[in-house]
């Protein structure tokens, strides 16, 4: 069903040529999305700039870089959310399972590509509700409430939040709240779940669990997360992807690319010299 | 101390005072009308007044059973009228149209908001009587309904646009269309604020007395069905209040009080409404 996307890799690594062995490595991998010469535009700004690369399937994958970088710009366009945007404007091509996500219907397509966002946003309805959410409006045929269990288990909150289900989803704490969030992503089994900066307004212990989590996930389904935290991409993630100014500068695993980057930006960049 | 600093702190102490006297005036405003009324009003106020037709001059009793009664189906159709008209109007403004579109129809509503209530009875006695030939419920509904639609199109407007876009974001990324986005998330999210828009506007439109003397004209009877003429509260206060009968006027008071009184119970609720918590946290 999942047709793997292998040729693209090899736009996909640039310049990490140096290390053979592991875009060998990286290249066994089979690839959920390939994202391949992609411009983006705000009007008549451009903001991405010829961005190429591959997300592993059931992998992490962590975009990096800057503030302003274009890194979130680049998660959205994974679910064409970008599109919720006025003036946005794209060019190139992302493809899901081999398909591009631009010919489909993007109510499906959501579906398959869930999102979290920087913020925790439940909506003002009840814990069960925000979590039965997707599989309601989509006319889900599954027993909803097996669903929302299995969603809220695979998010590790299902322990805390079992015996208040019909409380108001704001009684919850912001960490919680987040993994709600997740959960409510979940619940409609997307094949991949993008990550806006899912930490930046979490306490460190919730971080912890919001990470662990992540990690447990990939059993599940690809992830890909943007992070201004340098710490917490070399911990959770798979791979990196270093962004500067809309353009990708560095994509490698990421043990490599924060021991023996390939880029001297890249390099600048982690030890701190900028950003 | 020095003769200037003496003057500067007159001054101060002076203009403080002044200012605190001006606020005080504003507020007793009401409270004098309320006392007023309750003093001229509060005894004829019996359950005679809610229950019995008005009786002739000069026979004591009687009551505005029938103007109560007019109002309360006169504001149904003002409803009717203008909380969908506002409402789905306000949908269209705050989630669907450009900017041009959106300052057009915005100022357009303002203006609206600002027409002399008189002007808007003769505009409904033109397009709702002088077909028909004649006085109606149903005229009198339809001009207190155009009054209340630009009063919920902007408020309304406002609340839906206060929903936070992350909300908004959140129901797409999940698959949900505009439409499903709108009303599955932005209306139950803003829903506090428009039920309290509406009962604002009802409670503005339910005393309104100049639209309606053209057009529900007014009845010393009950008006059964919408096609005749019905009384209503503020045209019975008009008329008896200009009438030369003693008992007249006493009824007049009564009727000021049970309005008065109607529009503050719905004010205090509204508030309560929206005071129980907007239902969406701002974080």
């Amino acid at each position: 069903m999942h047709a793997s996307v292998r040729p693209a890799l090899s736009v996909n690594i640039p310049q990490t040529g140096t290390n053979t062995a592991a875009r060998e490595s990286a290249a066994a991998l089979s690839m959920r999305m390939a994202i391949s010469k992609v411009n983006f535009f705000y009007g008549n700004k451009q903001t991405l700039f010829d961005i190429s690369m591959g997300i592993a399937t059931n992998k992490v994958t962590a975009l990096i870089g800057p503030s302003g970088c274009g890194k979130s710009t680049l998660l959205r366009t994974l679910n064409r959310m970008h599109e919720t945007v006025r003036g946005a404007r794209l060019e190139g091509e992302i493809v899901l399972d081999g398909n591009s996500i631009f010919g489909q219907d993007v109510t499906s397509l959501r579906r398959r590509v869930g999102m979290v966002f920087q913020r925790p946003n439940p909506f003002p309805k009840s814990i069960f509700d925000n979590v039965a959410y997707g599989l309601r409006i989509n006319g889900s045929k599954v027993p909803i409430a097996d669903a929302v269990e299995k969603s809220l288990r695979r998010a590790a909150l299902w322990e805390e939040v079992k015996d208040h289900l019909h409380k108001s989803a704001y009684e919850l704490s912001g960490g919680q709240q987040q993994r709600l969030c997740i959960a409510r992503a979940l619940a409609v089994d997307p094949e991949v779940l993008l990550l806006d900066e899912p930490c930046s307004a979490l306490d460190p212990i919730s971080t912890a669990k919001i990470e662990e989590l992540l990690v447990q996930l990939k059993e599940f389904c690809t992830i890909v997360t943007v992070t201004h935290n340098m710490q917490q991409a070399a911990r959770i993630s798979d791979f990196t992807a270093f962004l500067l100014i809309g353009q990708l500068i560095e994509f490698s695993p990421t043990p490599q690319l924060f021991t023996t980057p390939g880029d001297p930006r890249t390099e600048a960049y982690i030890t701190g010299r900028f950003g | 101390m020095t003769r200037r600093l003496r003057w500067r702190k007159f001054v101060s102490a002076f203009m403080l005072s002044m200012t605190g006297v001006c606020a005080v005036v504003a507020v007793s405003v009401l409270f004098l009308i309320l006392g007023y009324l309750i003093v001229h009003g509060g005894a004829s106020v019996s359950w005679n007044f809610f229950t019995k037709l008005p009786a002739p001059v000069g026979e004591p009793g009687g009551g505005m059973a029938n103007a109560i009664v007019g109002s309360a189906k006169l504001l149904m159709l003002a409803m009717l009228v203008g909380v969908p008209i506002g409402f789905l109007g306000a949908i269209y403004l705050a989630e669907f149209s450009g900017t041009a579109t959106a300052f057009i129809v915005r100022y357009a509503a303002d203006l609206l908001n600002g027409v002399p209530s008189i002007v808007i009875g003769i505009f409904a006695y033109s397009l709702a009587v002088l077909p028909f030939k004649h006085f109606s419920t149903f005229a009198g509904g339809f001009a207190l309904g155009l009054m209340m639609i630009p009063i919920t199109l902007r408020s309304t407007e406002e609340f839906l646009r206060s929903v936070p876009v992350s909300l908004r974001e959140g129901a797409m990324a999940l698959g949900a269309s505009k439409w499903k986005t709108i009303v599955t998330v932005i209306v139950p999210s803003a829903y506090r604020g428009i039920l309290t828009t509406i009962l604002l506007a009802f409670a503005r439109v339910a005393g309104e007395t100049a639209p309606l003397l053209f057009t529900a004209l007014g009845n010393r009877f009950w008006s059964p069905g919408w096609g005749q003429p019905t009384a209503s509260l503020p045209v019975a206060i008009y008329n008896y209040a200009i009438s030369p009968y003693e008992d007249w006027h006493r009824q007049a008071w009564a009727a000021g009080l049970v309005l008065l009184g109607l529009i503050l119970v719905v004010n205090i609720v509204a508030r309560g409404v929206l005071a129980r918590g907007i239902s969406v946290s701002r974080s």
